[in-house]
């Protein structure tokens, strides 16, 4: 049985500023996130992780533009395209479809409501034949639910630590049970325990309610653990795209091999590491070509020249897809993107 | 070493340079009876020439008040600071200045830490100026050139930029090259890396590593990502809530952490390897409050070997091998009442 998709991103692209040079910040992007599945998004700062969940749920703040592309949400009637959506249905669709966890979530609670008043604030408005005593209830099982005992409700965000907060946002992300969860550098500001403990809780819940997770990050290590499938970006494109433990073992972009021997291992051989010379790019000036190619140990004449799209790897792997001019035929590929 | 190229002098290892002894804060909470912040409590920490030492711990757990403190930031509420054995008194002025001179901080977020106005010429002759007054004209250039080189970036190249011209890692290095301006024989490296991207990292520690195998200069590595310390630390103390809870030489400690904490700690970290078998780490609970820190072991509510002796007592480091020792209950000697029970998650204590 092939996996139900949930949500379907084709050939978006974004646009920061409206003059004539515009920074194309996301290029032709597509992806597809299956049901209950966990699509991990990784990339460095300024790649356009961000950016590409901001556009799918046309949250995007200007200057940024949306110039093309669709996002379908297949819901219970059917799919539907976000960005063609009006107004209204939009407004009706948010939260309901998909909820997300946004990036420093632990401020992105209002500081003078207590918690429970914000959990029960959008069933209020999506529930609007729901009692006051009815939204409190379930106000009090959301928090039981990500693991903070219900007596919390009437505590105010600066009475709870940094754990805490990012969890109540995460209740608050699954007070309407979305069909998508995103989660936008989640952790990013938390101890590696308590990220830890949060991801633990979160894998629990997807498991429990069949939801499906958009999960960005720069910690590829974190991601590699918890999604089912990868995208790497690099400056506003997809590079790859495999599943999760293929990535890992068999990286077939040399962007995504330098990714995965940035970090050191916590455990197996001491080994040197290198990491990536030279910087991320600059949007605005994006050299011809591959836009890895600069940064790239393997860049041969011909990726100054033309720019790779997203296709089949060399040996043809099902559901892997790659850019890189090194998997075009003829072409040998290096030892390291060929285990 | 003088302001020009010269080949530096290695010192040899294993002297210390710079010490703390039970280093102490405690900050003061408002006027009076607010209570007080017990951020570092009896904290022993050694550098030592051409070493890199890694304090590990969360948000929160005085990784960074013990920086301030080595670099005389903030005054010790109790122990004392020895540079080269002597006891640091400076606080101020000339002898501050002096002090300065021999210990350099770099700081987290490269961002914020170089002046925006200013070209990276400016920031690092300042630099000099300050540390080695004498240095003039052509002397003068020839240093600020030894600088850039040192920390791999080119001065044909870089020497007129603004920082907002630069990236974050070579923000990075002419933070690094003004610290290196003063010559210094420490460094203390407060998350030098946690605001870079993760591409640029590798490069920062391999560049530290460099300096610390060229120079011989004594480095304090501050950090909450223990995979980090495994690379590129010789000796880790893992630091939960002011407390050394367990030190050891970087490798054994990782692979085989004693002290319960320092095993959720690399069981929370982020490991590829095990994918798929993910089991649960059992994480429970939340650091403590510093006003009001736990009794006894300030692991104790955590810990899921807690016994009435952890919460009434403190541990002291008890030794478990050459070089190591874990300040927990369960590796206090035969003999001792109501001792934890580690079962299986306790290391062999080599004799």
């Amino acid at each position: 049985m092939t996996p139900e998709p949930v949500l379907e991103i084709r050939d978006l692209a974004v646009d920061y500023g409206y003059g004539a040079s515009p920074v194309h910040a996301l290029r032709g992007v597509s992806l597809t996130l299956h049901k209950g599945e966990v699509l991990g998004i990784a990339g460095e700062s300024g790649c356009g992780k961000s950016t590409l969940v901001y556009a799918a749920t046309r949250l995007l703040p200007p200057p940024g533009v949306i110039v093309g592309g669709e996002v379908r949400f297949h819901g219970d009637d059917g799919p539907v395209d976000i960005l063609r959506m009006t107004d209204q249905e939009l407004r009706a669709a948010r939260w309901q479809d998909t909820a997300i966890v946004f990036q420093g979530a632990m401020n992105s609670l209002n500081p003078v409501y207590r918690v429970g008043r914000q959990l029960t604030d959008a069933i209020a408005a999506h529930r609007p034949g729901s009692s006051r005593a009815e939204r409190e209830e379930r106000a009090r099982e959301l928090l039981t639910m990500v693991g903070i005992a219900p007596e919390r409700i009437r505590a105010f965000p600066h009475q709870l630590s940094g754990g805490m907060r990012q969890r109540v946002m995460i209740a608050m992300a699954m007070a309407l049970e979305p069909k998508v969860l995103i989660l936008d550098e989640p952790t990013t500001a938390l101890d590696v325990v308590m990220q830890r403990q949060i991801l633990e809780q979160v894998m629990e819940l997807r498991d429990r309610l069949g939801f499906s997770v958009v999960f960005i990050t720069h910690d590829v290590s974190l991601l590699i653990e918890v999604a089912d499938h990868i995208a790497i970006m690099y400056a506003g494109e997809i590079v790859e795209q495999a599943r999760a433990s293929e990535v890992y073992r068999q990286p077939r972009h040399p962007y995504s091999h330098g990714l995965l021997h940035s970090f050191p291992p916590l455990h197996g051989p001491r080994r040197p590491l290198a990491g990536i010379p030279g910087s991320p790019p600059d949007l605005q000036a994006l050299p011809s070509g591959c836009p890895f190619s600069p940064r790239c140990p393997e860049a041969m004449d011909v990726c100054t020249d033309v720019h790779p799209d997203l296709g089949p790897t060399a040996a043809a792997e099902p559901g892997r897809r790659v850019a890189c001019l090194l998997h075009t035929e003829g072409r040998t590929l290096p030892a390291s993107l060929s285990v | 070493m003088s302001a020009h190229v010269v080949e530096p002098v290695v010192k040899p290892p294993g002297e210390v340079v710079l010490e703390g002894v039970g280093l102490t804060k405690h900050f003061q909470l408002g006027r009076g009876t607010a209570g007080t912040v017990h951020a570092v409590d009896g904290v022993d920490v050694a550098l030592r020439a051409g070493q890199v030492v890694a304090l590990v711990g969360e948000s929160g757990s005085g990784k960074s008040t013990v920086a301030r403190l080595l670099a005389r930031l903030h005054l010790p509420t109790g122990g004392q600071v020895r540079l080269r054995g002597e006891q640091v008194t400076a606080r101020r002025g000339r002898a501050f200045r002096a002090y300065c001179r021999r210990v350099q901080m770099i700081f987290q977020d490269p961002f914020a830490s170089l002046n925006p106005v200013h070209t990276v010429r400016y920031t690092l002759t300042r630099s000099l100026r300050i540390h080695q007054p004498r240095l003039r004209g052509v002397e003068l250039e020839a240093a600020l050139r030894s600088l850039l080189d040192r920390v791999q970036l080119q001065p044909d190249r870089y020497v007129e930029k603004f920082p907002h011209e630069l990236s974050g890692g070579q923000r990075q290095r002419v933070a690094i090259a003004r610290a290196l301006a003063a010559d210094p024989d420490v460094l203390l490296a407060d998350e030098p890396i946690s605001m870079l991207d993760v591409s640029i990292r590798i490069g920062i520690l391999n560049l530290l590593q460099d300096l610390r195998d060229r120079l011989g200069i004594a480095i304090l590595y501050i950090t909450h990502d223990i995979a980090s310390a495994r690379y590129f630390a010789d000796v880790i103390h893992v630091l939960y809530a002011g407390h050394v809870v367990e030190s050891g030489d970087g490798e054994s400690l990782t692979q085989q952490p004693a002290h319960p904490y320092t095993q959720l700690l690399v069981r929370s970290a982020p490991d590829p390897e095990q994918l798929g078998s993910t089991a649960p780490t059992g994480a429970r609970g939340e650091p403590p409050s510093m006003v009001r820190p736990p009794s006894g072991c300030r692991f104790h509510p955590r810990c899921p070997f807690a016994t009435d002796l952890c919460s009434a007592r403190e541990p002291e480091a008890f030794p478990i091998a050459p070089g190591r020792s874990a300040a927990c209950w369960g590796y206090a000697p035969d003999g001792t009442a109501d001792r934890p029970d580690l079962g299986a998650a306790k290391v062999e204590v080599a004799p």
